[in-house]
């Protein structure tokens, strides 16, 4: 181990400039690709936020007294798809409709509306398949008259998500592919200029495992400086965006951020073993 | 210690480099290998280090099958044999003694043994001022006689000479035939492919010749050599 170590530092030391443009690859590959989980990230918090507004508002007959209205809640706060589940008394309702009025408040002077039940939805039970599920359960309620959910509003959101997510995971991917072909490339490059020495240590009887542990660990420690320095571009670039006032963004939480850089040991790692693995198999 | 029978090397563009070769070498013998350019030689001596298979026959090397040989069981055969090369092969970057020691740590040595073992054979081969020198500060003769330390760092059976002396001025090409002779004096097997007639009359050892792929002429089998008529 002790050796596999001095000979991976041994190779930085020998070829700085190579070692040097294998991290700068790793960061950049990691760094367009961090830039774009920031978008997504921040997309997905704004999509959330948009999404939270869906609710179901169940109006019930006007014959119903306080005690069912409130069983009723209950009931439907046990669902597992509800988040919260609150009644809205008729009185309610007139102030909220006078306070959206504005300057026609007084038009209504009487409790003309409806009581009913709001109902907002756990998180991940937003789309459209899961609030019709919901609103079907709950217009099957006897003493429900009217279910109401903004449909097309939902209907719209899921249409976007869809659009968004399928674009994400293309994206992403096509980005994690282009890293580890650049990776890949590079490390082979590095192993193309010590080839010689790989032959050299083939005819003293070094096995081929021998061969590759310093590689491999020399792939490790490129990917991770590499995503270091990916972590770093990325929060300048972040600071840079979040000077002006009016961007509110996130930034990667730490363990996306250990995540990415983990992935850079990991590029490395496999990067290298593909190179070495397929330069041994050649010689 | 190395037997070769009816062995036939191919390659697919330019047909057969050794055909129906057929020859033994004993333990502690020194055998020279001869022959013009492209007649063989260095494709005998590396079916020997198993670095290419024989297309057919059988080629067996301090008890082990070539032919049969796995990918990972190279590297043992290559532990029982010391490899040297026209060009030495070193690497640049280290010094003689790190040359020397890799040959070692790469094949496992315990770390304790080995700076003493280095000295040793850096003595053994007159170098023991330069350990520190790195291999462009060596002239080439200086240099062959690290890679013969390098060579014989894991005590082999065998030690195979693919034109040692290629490189060298007549006097370091003395200084590295005397070396040879002395390390089969110890009693290690020599195989030592040259095409310097010189040499080869100096002394009096087995003559295995090659001409375009066949073996010629073997010392051990006449008694007249064909390489001293010419």
């Amino acid at each position: 181990m002790r050796l596999t170590i001095r000979e991976a530092l041994l190779s930085f030391r020998r070829a700085p400039l190579l070692s040097a443009l294998s991290v700068m690859m790793v960061a950049f590959s990691l760094f367009s690709f961090g830039l774009f989980a920031l978008v997504a990230i921040n997309f997905e918090e704004e999509f959330s936020r948009v999404e939270a507004r869906v609710e179901i508002q169940a109006f019930v007959d006007d014959t119903t007294s306080v005690t069912t209205l409130t069983d009723g809640v209950a009931a439907v706060a046990r669902y597992s798809e509800v988040q919260r589940a609150a009644p809205i008394t008729r009185e309610e309702a007139l102030s909220r409709a006078r306070e959206s009025m504005g300057e026609f408040r007084d038009v209504f002077d009487a409790e003309f509306l409806p009581a009913s039940i709001e109902v907002q939805l756990k998180e991940g039970f937003r789309d459209a398949v899961s609030v019709r599920r919901v609103a079907d359960s709950l217009e099957a309620i006897p003493y429900v008259n009217d279910v109401r959910y903004g449909e097309e509003f939902v209907q719209q959101l899921d249409a976007i998500r869809t659009v968004a997510t399928g674009t994400g995971i293309a994206l992403g991917t096509a980005f994690a592919l282009v890293a580890i072909i650049i990776i890949a490339a590079t490390i082979r490059i590095a192993v193309l200029a010590r080839a010689r020495e790989i032959s050299i240590m083939r005819l003293v009887g070094a096995t081929n495992g021998f061969i590759r542990r310093p590689f491999l660990l020399e792939g490790l420690l490129t990917g991770v400086a590499g995503g270091l320095l990916a972590l770093l571009l990325l929060r300048g670039a972040f600071a840079l965006v979040t000077r002006f006032d009016f961007v509110n963004a996130l930034f990667l939480e730490s363990s996306m951020a250990v995540t990415g850089i983990a992935a850079g040991g990991l590029l490395g790692f496999m990067g290298s073993a593909f190179a070495v693995r397929r330069h041994l198999k050649h010689v | 210690m190395i037997r070769f029978l009816h062995v036939t090397k191919e390659y697919p563009r330019t047909g057969a480099a050794l055909k129906d070769a057929t020859f033994r070498i004993g333990k502690g013998e020194f055998a020279f290998l001869t022959g013009p350019s492209g007649s063989g030689k260095s494709t005998l001596l590396k079916l020997s280090y198993a670095d290419e298979r024989p297309s057919s026959g059988e080629v067996r090397v301090a008890g082990m099958s070539v032919s049969k040989l796995r990918r990972r069981e190279v590297p043992l055969l290559r532990r029982k044999l010391g490899i040297i090369f026209q060009d030495f092969r070193l690497l640049e970057d280290r010094t003689a003694e790190e040359n020397i020691a890799f040959a070692l740590e790469v094949t496992g040595a315990a770390s304790n043994v080995i700076p003493g073992k280095v000295a040793r054979l850096l003595q053994q081969v007159g170098l023991g001022s330069k350990a520190a020198s790195y291999p462009n500060q060596l002239s080439g003769g200086e240099q062959q006689r690290v890679a013969i330390a390098r060579a014989l760092a894991n005590d082999p059976y065998v030690v195979i000479a693919d034109e040692p002396t290629g490189n060298l001025d007549d006097r370091a090409t003395r200084g590295i035939f005397q070396l040879l002779q002395d390390i089969n004096m110890a009693g290690t097997a020599v195989l030592m492919a040259t095409h310097d007639l010189e040499l080869v009359r100096r002394a009096d050892y087995r003559v295995l010749e090659l001409n375009r792929g066949q073996l010629v002429f073997d010392s051990a089998e006449t008694s007249t050599p064909a390489t001293t008529e010419r």
